[in-house]
């Protein structure tokens, strides 16, 4: 199989909750265009707020647009080209009275979801692409952490992650050894609860929520829920902006575009465990839509 | 002390940010939240600037607008007309304004298309990077003719000017925009040694170059 063919995203791709629009950006009465999995579609409201999708099919004038599953969650609109659950993955952080939810930055980049995901778990890269943020050379060491996967929710968690950062998040005003767990709950979404700089009971949740608008083509989606009376939405925004744009010409320099899932495909060392345990988790759920599915004979053979 | 009214992703904000830092100008920067809250085009901005775009520089009360112009107003109040915006050579001055002309046309297509890809703009991608590629293509030719004759910027004098800096953006923002410079392998070493001029500074998107052998 040629790894650069047109891939079919299959189930469980298709049955899955996609982000297709910031809701704030929506407007009743008007749709505005996007893509998933390499179709058309189109996102609106109703009149009471929430969000309508449909896909665009291309046939004739005047034949009724075909409707699709649509919910509002975590500041986006999301539907589905298959037969989603009932529900997606919850946040209960979200709903404490005193968050701030914010839909934070978008950005197109031209990579798979699946990579874009797994640069999220990749504590290894702050001191270098986040240089002065989220790491500082020299203090570049990564500290052994945990993974395992949720036998409840079949989740992916990274556990007792630990990084020193100089300046964690827009409210910071020193640096910190930040506390990170990561959560990886749909085969295209991850995110992390991080030390908050303002509480330190609780934690700030930063979340990708991947756009797949091809295989190899993401809407680079970013959201926030934290703890902040100090940043103005502005301020938070623009963290991440930056933050963002910075791992963009990153991913894009990434070859392949698409996540080789066989193992040993790509040298790995003691940090990059997340990663590895999450290609095996996207191979046991069968994905094969963004990623180079393990098995396939390598070029050599 | 000048503000500048700037967005971080933005090309044409990068451009005098670019000239500020390389005369090491003092100044504040204002965020402007162009994307996702359209700032640029608010009542309160467009009391700024009726256009409703960026960059707009504000020197004592002074506003001005345009990227162009706001490199051209700092070359001759900050670096006295002389290298960076040469006043004083009629034929120097005329290639300055040809290119910067030019980069106009880089702006609407190199730049319109990384809109396109970076915050779903909808303009006819393939005609901005078909249109980007024309230009790369006479942009690279001239760059390698210059090089012939020892020289190393767009216009034929040995210091870089306000072109220089009117052109980088686009150029090293293109991959962006899926315009890839594979082909051009002049425009590469002409943006490599803009990045290695005292003063320079990056923007999210320009690759760093690697450190000269000591």
């Amino acid at each position: 199989m040629d790894a650069t063919a047109p891939q079919e995203p299959g189930p469980p791709i298709l049955d899955l909750w996609h982000p297709v629009a910031i809701l704030a950006e929506l407007t009743a009465g008007e749709t505005i265009r996007t893509r998933l999995l390499d179709r058309d579609i189109a996102v609106g409201l109703d009149g009471e707020g929430a969000p309508l999708a449909w896909l665009i099919t291309g046939e004739a004038p005047g034949g009724a647009p075909e409707s699709l599953p649509a919910i509002a969650a975590y500041e986006f609109a999301w539907t589905s080209l298959g037969t989603p659950p009932a529900e997606i993955f919850a946040i209960p952080e979200c709903d404490e009275p005193d968050r701030r939810n914010l839909a934070t930055f978008s950005v197109g980049v031209h990579v798979s979801a699946p990579r874009a995901v797994e640069n999220f778990l990749d504590l290894g890269h702050f001191p270098y692409v986040h240089a002065g943020i989220l790491g500082q050379v020299p203090r570049t060491e990564v500290a052994d952490y945990r993974v395992e996967v949720d036998p409840e929710t079949n989740e992916l968690w990274a556990l007792d992650c630990e990084f020193f950062q100089p300046q964690a998040a827009a409210a910071s005003t020193d640096g910190q050894m930040s506390q990170y767990t990561y959560r990886v709950p749909h085969p295209y979404c991850v995110m992390l609860y991080k030390s908050c700089p303002t509480d330190e009971s609780r934690f700030d949740v930063i979340a990708l929520f991947c756009q797949a608008l091809s295989a190899d083509r993401v809407l680079f989606h970013t959201f926030m829920s934290v703890i902040d009376e100090v940043s103005s939405d502005e301020q938070i925004r623009a963290f991440q902006t930056l933050v963002s744009a910075q791992d963009k010409p990153i991913l894009e320099n990434q070859t392949p575009r698409l996540l080789p899932l066989e193992v040993g495909a790509e040298a790995s060392v003691r940090s990059d465990r997340a990663s590895v345990a999450y290609r095996r988790w996207l191979g046991d759920l069968g994905v094969g839509y963004g990623v180079i599915p393990a098995g396939l004979p390598d070029d050599g053979s | 002390m000048i503000k500048l009214y700037d967005y971080l992703l933005s090309a044409n904000c990068y451009k005098a940010r670019l000239l500020l830092s390389m005369l090491d100008v003092p100044h504040e920067l204002v965020p402007i939240e162009f994307y996702p809250r359209r700032e640029h085009e608010s009542a309160a901005f467009k009391k700024i600037n009726p256009l409703g775009h960026i960059p707009v520089i504000d020197d004592d009360g002074f506003i001005l607008r345009d990227a162009h112009a706001i490199l051209m107003y700092l070359a001759c109040k900050y670096d006295g007309g002389r290298d960076w915006y040469p006043t004083g050579d009629p034929r120097l001055l005329g290639e300055v304004a040809s290119w910067l002309q030019f980069a106009d046309g880089t702006a609407a297509t190199a730049s319109a298309a990384r809109l396109c890809i970076n915050f779903g703009y909808d303009f006819d991608l393939e005609a901005c990077q078909a249109g980007a590629h024309r230009l790369f293509r006479v942009l690279d030719e001239h760059v390698w003719f210059r090089e012939q004759e020892g020289l190393s910027w767009v216009a034929s004098a040995a210091a870089p000017t306000v072109a220089d800096m009117a052109l980088f953006p686009d150029v090293a923002l293109s991959e962006e925009g899926g315009i890839s410079r594979e082909d051009y392998p002049a425009l590469r070493r002409w943006t490599e040694r803009i990045q290695r001029l005292g003063g320079f500074i990056d923007m999210p998107g320009v690759l760093p170059v690697a450190p000269l052998p000591s």
